[in-house]
């Protein structure tokens, strides 16, 4: 092996910085190494979360894959994710670009458009959040306004998957943040020049804005999507998974199993297996954007 | 003149983002049937007294009894996240040492765990442990730089201070961590506000860890207490002092995001962290 030489001040030996990191790899061991390796570990035995239990072999992953409410929830929770990421993303990058241009009092707006993002996932809007679809609230004296009738929201598949996607697309401020950063990093001059060879607005965005978004449209994706499929608290406060399942993710889906229903042998298993497909399918956004990715030198 | 139609379209969407909150704060001083008969805001006559039947909540306990729980959980919690993520950022910012490389990898990728496929492992061992309905599961990880993206930020802003002040700091002999205290910390006061802010905001925000480690409902934070009452449905139920309820839990929110907003925006753009 070859000698590497470190670069450290003098009179610093090559382990202080790794003393000084000592707190992550301790934290790191404890609260994400050894929560992957137990849950893989329970995920083996039938233990109920009291009891260490006996183990079962593979038995829970089985039964897992045979479940049709386990199939249920991965497809509430890759449905909800692909219908929330794309327009989020879209709304988000849509208000960066209009919130990008350099006038007066455009902080105020920038503000108004970041707060929900920072509050929305208090509960506490989750909770109003509820008030604003129940019969007769505001989305239906809105909707009576413009001369519709009023939906059942908490009824029907679809207007229940609605509310909880409109409660995360109205918290897009924390992805517009990244995108407005990005954007005031393109330089003036490439917008002037496309004018001056008569290249129009829209036309500058796709072939200027977009290809030097590439970045920072994946990071956001990434994020997005993690945080899309691991929906918890929308879902469990507002619908409480239904109506007949139709908004119950794997989130909860892990939470009742352990909490209710105490199968904590299961529910670790589930966990386990979820982890795999967060992993899964953030590897596979790396593989399909990898070729966008090489040309924007990432 | 050619800025209108963007004020116009601005104008128009910040009423929108803003209105359904404006509809609940409104909602809270209306009767059950007023809050459904009006899709406007402002509501027919202000009675506070809704308010003070929501801070006596639905608990032999005040939501100043929670405001409390949930101060004493976010002022450690706070002060570990600081001290930790300053410390190793600044050993992967500054310092050279064995496997740098695979650690700040892993530091990368922890920021992409999702946080439901450590918890129930963690509920057991916490459990376990018997400190479950404690504070200690809720704190003492914030003292092992759990926050990635708070490192993350903090290295970037230590690699924008010059490697001179370092070097005239050590030539006057300044030790490492003299070093950090007295030269790169004062530089680095705005990331330092920023990481208080959000480890506060995310604090409030979090329902999940509190709803799986906390059981009793006296040491519940607020986002517990708001759940109870939002679940408990029974004679004299008023939707009105629910909202009220969450408009109170929201306060502590709006206010910090107000206070800390100038410095706070500057802190996130700089460091391309966000909500």
């Amino acid at each position: 092996m070859k000698k590497r030489n470190y670069r450290n001040p003098v009179g610093v030996g090559k382990y202080t910085g790794l003393l000084l990191i000592m707190p992550f790899i301790i934290g790191f061991a404890a609260f994400t190494l050894y929560p992957f390796a137990a849950s893989f570990a329970v995920g083996l035995t039938d233990s109920d979360g009291i009891r260490a239990g006996s183990f079962v072999g593979a038995e829970n992953f089985a039964d897992m894959l045979s479940s049709r409410e386990f199939r249920g929830a991965v497809l509430v929770t890759l449905r909800y994710t692909l219908i929330l990421v794309p327009l989020k993303l879209a709304v988000s990058l849509l208000a960066a670009v209009l919130l990008n241009a350099e006038i007066k009092g455009i902080g105020v707006y920038r503000t108004i458009f970041y707060v929900p993002s920072i509050l929305g996932s208090n509960l506490a809007v989750v909770i109003m959040w509820q008030f604003l679809f129940t019969s007769g609230g505001l989305a239906d004296q809105l909707m009576g306004l413009a001369g519709l009738p009023p939906v059942g929201w908490y009824g029907g598949s679809g207007s229940a998957t609605a509310m909880i996607v409109l409660l995360r697309l109205w918290e897009f401020g924390s992805a517009m943040i990244l995108f407005l950063n990005a954007l005031r990093d393109i330089p003036a001059e490439y917008y002037d020049a496309a004018r001056v060879d008569g290249c129009g607005r829209v036309r500058a965005f796709f072939r200027i804005t977009l290809p030097l978004l590439g970045r920072v449209i994946f990071l956001n994706l990434v994020l997005q999507v993690i945080a899309a499929m691991q929906e918890f608290s929308a879902p469990y406060m507002i619908t409480g998974g239904g109506p007949m399942k139709s908004t119950y993710t794997i989130g909860m889906l892990i939470y009742d199993e352990m909490f209710r229903f105490h199968n904590a042998g299961y529910a670790n298993a589930v966990s386990w297996a979820f982890f795999v497909l967060v992993t899964g399918v953030v590897l596979v956004l790396f593989a399909v954007t990898r070729r966008s990715r090489e040309e924007d030198g990432v | 003149m050619k800025k209108l139609p963007l004020y116009i379209l601005l104008t128009a969407a910040a009423v929108a983002m803003v209105y359904p909150l404006l509809w609940l704060v409104g909602a809270s001083f209306k009767s059950n049937d007023e809050i459904f008969s009006s899709a406007w805001f402002l509501p027919r006559s202000f009675d506070l007294s809704v308010y003070a039947r929501a801070w006596r909540t639905v608990t032999p306990y005040s939501m100043g009894h929670y405001f409390l729980n949930t101060f004493l959980i976010i002022i450690p919690k706070t002060v570990f996240a600081v001290v930790s993520s300053v410390l190793v950022a600044y050993g992967f910012a500054r310092f050279d040492f064995p496997l740098k490389r695979l650690f700040f990898a892993l530091l990368m990728g922890s920021m992409f765990m999702p946080a439901i496929v450590t918890v129930m492992p963690l509920y057991m061992l916490w459990s376990r442990l018997g400190l479950h309905d404690t504070y200690v599961p809720l704190t003492l990880p914030a003292l092992f730089a759990a926050e990635g993206a708070f490192v993350f930020m903090l290295v970037q802003f230590f690699r924008g201070v010059p490697r001179e002040f370092d070097e005239a700091a050590r030539i006057d002999g300044c030790g490492s961590l003299r070093l950090l205290v007295y030269i790169l910390v004062p530089c680095i006061r705005p990331v330092i506000v920023s990481i208080t802010v959000f480890t506060f905001l995310w604090t409030m925000n979090d329902f999940l860890t509190p709803l799986i480690m906390i059981s009793s409902v006296e040491k519940y934070p607020l986002s517990l207490i708001l759940r109870l009452s939002a679940d408990s449905t029974g004679d004299g139920y008023e939707q009105r002092k629910i909202i009220a309820m969450s408009v109170i839990g929201l306060i502590p929110s709006v206010a910090v995001f107000a206070a800390a907003q100038k410095k706070f925006i500057s802190g996130i753009t700089a460091g391309g962290l966000s909500g």
